[in-house]
C-alpha cells in the first residue's frame, strides 16, 4: 500500500495541515511504511469480533440539566491571539471556500 | 537531603526535622546545578517557595497530611493555573493555562508543592522525548543517551533526585518505558482510575495519569492523592480508593505470576533475559509460582495502536486551530491559512505524521479497514488478558526490548521507535495497570521489568514490587555525578 503524493495532499487538507513540496516525498514514504506496518493486521480473521472502542463498558454519565458553571469569559479570553468585544476574531472567509 | 525517598522526607518533615522551605530551596537549587539534563520546562520557583511556606504553617497548625510541604514534579500536559503549560509544543508555547487539572488540585489540597513542569514528549507522541520543541531530557546514566518518552523529563528529575517524586503520563508505555530506562519505579493505574480533566488529551481511550517515584512504596503514597472518582471527567471510574500503602507489606507466598512466552522468546537480548531471570528468581524464594503463559497477538498489538492512537489523536487535536489560544501564525490571508499554517508551525513532525495517519484511518473507504479493524484486534488482546488472568495473578516481563538508545539514533525511522513499545502498548489497549521497578543494569544502563495487573488491582502490582524491593536494592542505585559518591551507586 503505497500512498501518493495526491493522497498526502488530500489528508493534509482534511487535517488542516500544509506539507511543503521539499518535504512531500518524506511525508509520502514513511506515511505509506507506517500503513504497510499496520497492515500485518490483516493476517488476523477479525470478522466475528466486536470492536473494543474503550477498555472499560462505560455508559455516558448524564446529570441533570441546571447551569453549574460560572461565566468566565474574560479569563479565558486572557489567553486568545485576537477578541473584541467578546468575540474571538479570524481573517474572513472567502467567498466560494 | 535528596537521597531520600517520600516515605523518608515526610517523617522528616512530621518529625520537623526539616522545614518544607528547606527541602524545596534544596530540590530548586539541584535543578539549577544539573540544568543540562534539560528535564523541566518551567522551574516555578516563587511559586513552590510560597506553597513550602504555606505548607510550614500548615504542619504548625497540626493539619499537615503525608504529603504536605514534598516538592514533586509535575509533566508539562497537566494545566496549571496561571502557569504556562506547553505539553511539549511549540503549539502551546504561550499557554498560560485558565484552570489546574483535578490532579494538580488533589497534590494541592493535600499540600504538595510544586517545583515546576517537566519536559515530555510533543503531546505525549514519542518513546525518547526526542520530540519536544523544547529540546531531548539526558539520561542521567549516560548524558549522550535518551530519557524514554514521553514522560523523560520527569524520569531524568527523579532519577537524578532533583525532586523525590514526579507524575507521568502512559498511552502507550510513557511512565513505565522511560521508567525503565533511568531505573526509577513507574506506575499506569487502570483507565479510568487517575481523572484526565485538565490532562490534555492525546489517545482519550488510552491515556492514563500516573505516579513516577523511587520505590513502589512511594509511587503508592503519591497513587493515593491522584486516584478517585471525578464527575468532570467521563471516563472516571466511580470506585473507592483504597489506602494502596497498606497492602504494601502483605506476604506474597502462594502468588501466581505469568510469563507470556512472547515475552520471552529468542528476540528477548540474551543480558536483559538474565536479569530478568534474576528477579524471577527472587520472587520464587518469595513463595511464588512461576508459570509459562501466552498473550498471542503481542506482535499485533503495535500495529493496532498505531491505528487507535493517531485516530484519536487526530481528533483531539483538532482543537488546536489558531483561534481561541496556543500558537496562531502571522499575518493569516483567511481561515484556512489560519488554521493550515497555524497548526502546521505550531506542531512538529511526529505530531503531524500521527494526525495524518489517524485522518486517513478515519476517513471515507478506509475507516473499516484500518480503525474498526484495529478496534477488533483491540478487543482480541483485551481477551488474551482475560484468558490468562484466569490462570495467574499478575504477569512478569522486560518493560522494554532494549536499554536507553544514543539520542538521534531512531529518529529517521519512525517505525523503528514504535517497536520498542512491544512490551508496554497491550496494557494500554486493554486498560490494565502495568509498573515498572529497576531490577538491573546491562553495560551500565538501568533495566526495568514490568508486572501487569488485572483491572483495578494497583494495590496488588505495589505490593509485588514492593515485596521485590524490600529484598533487593537496584531501586537505590543512582549514577554517582547526581550522588556525590555517597549512596550505593553502580558503575
Amino acid at each position: 500500500m503505497s500512498l501518493t503524493a495526491n493522497d498526502i495532499k488530500k489528508i493534509a487538507h482534511l487535517a488542516r495541515l500544509n506539507v511543503p513540496e521539499d518535504k512531500m516525498t518524506l511525508y509520502t514514504e514513511q506515511l505509506s511504511k507506517i500503513l504497510n506496518f499496520a497492515a500485518q493486521m490483516n493476517q488476523v480473521d477479525v470478522t466475528h469480533i466486536e470492536p473494543l472502542a474503550s477498555p472499560l463498558a462505560l455508559n455516558q454519565r448524564l446529570r441533570p440539566d441546571v447551569v453549574t458553571e460560572s461565566n468566565q469569559r474574560e479569563i479565558f479570553q486572557a489567553i486568545a491571539p485576537q477578541v473584541e468585544a467578546g468575540l474571538y476574531l479570524v481573517p474572513q472567509v472567502i467567498e466560494g471556500e | 537531603m535528596h537521597y531520600k525517598t517520600i516515605a523518608e522526607l515526610a517523617k522528616e518533615l512530621e518529625t520537623k526535622k526539616i522545614s518544607s522551605v528547606e527541602l524545596t530551596q534544596f530540590f530548586l537549587e539541584r535543578i539549577k546545578q544539573f540544568n543540562h539534563l534539560n528535564s523541566f520546562i518551567t522551574v516555578t520557583e516563587e511559586e513552590a517557595l510560597q506553597a513550602a511556606n504555606a505548607a510550614d504553617r500548615q504542619r504548625m497548625q497540626g493539619k499537615a497530611t503525608r504529603l504536605t510541604g514534598i516538592p514533586l514534579a509535575q509533566k508539562d500536559i497537566f494545566c496549571t493555573q496561571g502557569i504556562k503549560t506547553s505539553c511539549g509544543s511549540k503549539m502551546l508555547d504561550n499557554f498560560i493555562s485558565p484552570y489546574d487539572a483535578t490532579v494538580i488540585k488533589h497534590f494541592k489540597t493535600a499540600g504538595a508543592v510544586m517545583l515546576g513542569k517537566t519536559n515530555m514528549d510533543e503531546f505525549a507522541m514519542g518513546s525518547s522525548n526526542e520530540n519536544s520543541y523544547y529540546g531531548p531530557v539526558k539520561n542521567p546514566w549516560d548524558l549522550t543517551r535518551v530519557a524514554g518518552g514521553s514522560s523523560g523529563g520527569s524520569a531524568a528529575a527523579v532519577a537524578a533526585y532533583l525532586a523525590p517524586g514526579a507524575t507521568g503520563t502512559d498511552t502507550g508505555g510513557s511512565i513505565r518505558q522511560p521508567a525503565a530506562l533511568t531505573g526509577i519505579t513507574g506506575l499506569k493505574p487502570t483507565y479510568g482510575r487517575v481523572s484526565r480533566y485538565g490532562m490534555i488529551a492525546f489517545a482519550s481511550s488510552l491515556d492514563q495519569g500516573g505516579p513516577m517515584a523511587r520505590s513502589a512504596e512511594d509511587a503508592a503514597i503519591l497513587l493515593n492523592v491522584m486516584a478517585g472518582f471525578d464527575e468532570m471527567d467521563s471516563t472516571s471510574v466511580n470506585m473507592p480508593v483504597p489506602d494502596y500503602t497498606a497492602t504494601l507489606n502483605n506476604s506474597i507466598k502462594g502468588l501466581r505470576i505469568g510469563l507470556p512466552k512472547e515475552f520471552f522468546n529468542a528476540r528477548l537480548d540474551n543480558n536483559i533475559a538474565k536479569i530478568l531471570q534474576e528477579a524471577i528468581k527472587e520472587y520464587e524464594k518469595l513463595g511464588a509460582t512461576i508459570q509459562e503463559i501466552s498473550l498471542p497477538r503481542t506482535d499485533l498489538s503495535i500495529p493496532a495502536y498505531y491505528i487507535i492512537a493517531p485516530a484519536e489523536c487526530s481528533s483531539n487535536l483538532a482543537r488546536f486551530d489558531g483561534v481561541r489560544y496556543g500558537y496562531r501564525c502571522a499575518n493569516p490571508k483567511n481561515l484556512e491559512d489560519l488554521y493550515k499554517r497555524s497548526r502546521s508551525e505550531g506542531f512538529g513532525d511526529e505530531v503531524k505524521r500521527r494526525i495524518m495517519i489517524g485522518t486517513y484511518a478515519l476517513s471515507a473507504g478506509y475507516y473499516d479497514a484500518y480503525y474498526l479493524k484495529a478496534l477488533k484486534i483491540r478487543g482480541l488482546i483485551r481477551n488474551d488478558f482475560i484468558a490468562a488472568f484466569k490462570k495467574v495473578d499478575v504477569i512478569l516481563g522486560p518493560t522494554t526490548p532494549i536499554s536507553a538508545f544514543k539520542i538521534g539514533e531512531k529518529t529517521a525511522d519512525p517505525v523503528s521507535l514504535y517497536l520498542t513499545d512491544i512490551y508496554t502498548i497491550a496494557v494500554n489497549l486493554a486498560g490494565l495497570p502495568g509498573i515498572s521497578i529497576p531490577v538491573g543494569f546491562s553495560q551500565g544502563l538501568p533495566i526495568g521489568m514490568q508486572l501487569i495487573g488485572n483491572l483495578f488491582e494497583e494495590a496488588r502490582l505495589l505490593n509485588v514490587a514492593h515485596s521485590y524491593q524490600k529484598v533487593t536494592d537496584w531501586h537505590t542505585a543512582a549514577p554517582k555525578e547526581y550522588a556525590n559518591g555517597e549512596k550505593s551507586i553502580i558503575l
